[in-house]
């Protein structure tokens, strides 16, 4: 490799600072949260319950809903964003394709805090007289919320996966008379599996990581949930909420420890989207 | 059996769909039917003059004004920020990174794009506490430090589009400016840059509207319910995401929550907006099109 000059060192060094940054955060929240990791009680953090008052900070329950929560959004989603694609992909009228993709785009912009602030107002009264007790902030509610928040992420990713299918197997199945739903289910979904997969990774980390919509809907009592009906508060909520709290309290610390959580589990789904798609990961659509 | 089951995927595909749009139709009727009438000349600067608002001469208390104001000061000093460094790194990453740096930086690169916002304003509230500790009484959470957060959140997604770009620009163009003697940098500014710079745009503009919707950063770092308009970088802000999330548990009458359904429109339209030019820029760039 040949000298690189000046400006060409300058591009070098802002690409490594940005990156090294990554890796620091992950080191600051750490050393904020060493009091509480260091007294040996890491077990007890994540598999205790939160009382506050008794000197217990165990996050167990936080993640406990993010996880309840996230899987069965996600549950929910996959047959919108399959059923969609399906649509998108072969099966809606050609000139609808098109329309039907841009509106999928856009859905994925619709901010998220407009979506609890319009099921704040529109969702939790239904939720409330439908389930006859309680305020209607149930996990639930914000399952619902949040699969339609996460499908349009899901959708984008099965559509890349089925339409990547070569022209060849294309053109050979219309030559055997398929038609376009049997080209779909036997040819081009065998195919995207991995696209799909890698859909649901992400729409999963998506789900994890959202703040607002278990913030604004979920009701944030720290308790074990012990159903969807009951109320729950995330481990991201739970960073929002105790952030009023004394910056030398051990509550305050505890927030570090689910940042670490949710650093950690990004980590490993994105690990495990880069074993399930070849291409590399940064020419994802 | 085949036939029934290829007619039954067909009935499943169209009833998803069917079922994704309302319920999105749904949430954003609910705002659009709410927020429509909130629309009036007063929702931005309420009983104050608009001249005297836009002076800074007089406070707005009853409108949206220091909401917008500071959404558009933080987006503002967002993109200054997370601009140059997400084309330099864009460039580097195309252009001079190979084999296992190259491989450990897009690494991170997408654990950065996969991290939950609140995560990334947490870091924020570290490093707030941190310069505490170094400058007591001076830095708390303010302007500064929520823009710097939120560019390190849109980062990967400038460098994600500028790397792409870059790496799909054909050949054929690609070997033309070292064909008649220019170094590697000159290519890149004279040639490859502006060669793509539509989708670059697009990247930027696509990048703004994550910026400007998050919230979870911001109510991290320094965006507050009440502050008017932001007069330092090192003061406490007001912003539409934030306003409309505080609405949505303090409103203390209907005035103020329709004022919020009316933000919420607002927010919501320009999101679209953007989205849609984002969409037009990154499509309709004529040198993309390979023979």
């Amino acid at each position: 490799m040949s000298r690189l000059s000046a400006a060409e060192r300058a591009l070098q060094l802002t690409t490594v600072c940005c990156g090294l940054l990554v890796a620091a955060m992950l080191v600051l929240m750490l050393v904020l949260a060493w009091p509480l990791l260091h007294s040996g009680q890491l077990l007890s953090l994540i598999g205790g319950d939160w009382q506050p008052a008794a000197g217990r900070y165990g996050i167990a329950p936080m993640l406990a809903a993010s996880l309840l929560l996230a899987i069965s959004a996600v549950l929910l989603a996959i047959p919108l964003s399959l059923g969609t694609a399906f649509a998108a992909v072969a099966l809606a009228p050609p000139f609808l394709r098109s329309p039907l993709m841009l509106c999928v785009r856009l859905m994925a912009g619709i901010p998220t805090v407009i979506y609890g602030f319009a099921a704040v107002f529109a969702l939790v009264p239904l939720m409330r007289q439908w389930i006859g007790s309680g305020s209607g902030f149930t996990l639930l509610t914000a399952t619902l919320v949040l699969a339609v928040l996460i499908a349009p992420t899901m959708i984008v990713f099965f559509v890349g996966g089925l339409r990547a299918v070569p022209q060849g197997y294309s053109l050979a199945a219309d030559a055997l008379g398929c038609r376009p739903v049997d080209k779909l289910l036997y040819l081009l979904l065998p195919q995207a599996a991995p696209a799909i997969t890698a859909g649901i990774v992400m729409g999963l980390g998506r789900a994890l990581g959202d703040t607002m919509i278990g913030l604004m809907l979920a009701g944030n009592s720290a308790i074990m949930p012990d159903s969807m009906l009951s109320t729950g508060r995330t481990l991201t909520s739970h960073i929002a909420l105790v952030i009023a709290a004394d910056f030398s309290s051990m509550e305050f610390k505890s927030i570090f420890a689910c940042g670490i959580v949710l650093y950690l589990l990004t980590a490993a789904l994105v690990a495990i989207l880069r074993r399930t798609l070849p291409l590399p990961a940064t020419a994802r659509p | 059996m085949r036939r029934a089951l290829g007619t039954l995927t067909i009935a499943f595909s169209f009833a998803a769909t069917l079922l994704l749009f309302a319920a999105v139709l749904f949430f954003v009727g609910v705002i659009v039917y709410r927020g429509w009438s909130g629309l009036a000349p007063g929702l931005i600067f309420g009983d104050t003059r608009p001249l005297d608002a836009l002076l800074l001469r007089r406070q707005v208390f009853d409108g949206l004004f220091p909401a917008m104001a500071g959404t558009l000061a933080l987006m503002a000093l967002t993109m200054t920020l997370a601009v140059p460094a997400g084309l330099a790194t864009g460039i580097y990453l195309a252009e001079y990174a190979r084999g296992r740096g190259k491989a450990l930086l897009s690494l991170l690169f997408d654990i950065l794009a996969g991290l939950p916002s609140i995560v990334v304003g947490l870091a924020g509230l570290a490093l707030t506490i941190i310069l505490h500790r170094i400058f007591p009484g001076r830095i708390g959470p303010c302007l500064l430090i929520s823009a710097l957060a939120l560019a390190f959140l849109v980062l990967p997604y400038l460098v994600r589009s500028v790397q792409l770009a870059l790496e799909s620009v054909p050949r054929t163009l690609r070997l033309t400016a070292p064909a008649l003697g220019a170094d590697k940098l000159t290519t890149i500014r004279a040639v490859l840059l502006p060669a793509c710079l539509p989708e670059i745009a697009g990247g930027i503009i696509l990048a703004v509207g994550r910026a400007i919707e998050d919230t979870a950063v911001i109510m991290l770092t320094g965006a507050v319910a009440s502050a008017g308009v932001p007069r330092s970088l090192l003061a406490q802000y007001e912003a539409l995401p934030f306003y409309i999330y505080y609405i949505s548990g303090q409103y203390a009458d209907p005035e103020e929550l329709q004022r919020g359904f009316a933000a919420a429109l607002l927010l919501l339209a320009m999101c679209v907006v953007m989205l849609l030019a984002a969409q037009l820029l990154s499509t309709g760039n004529p040198l993309r099109r390979r023979p």
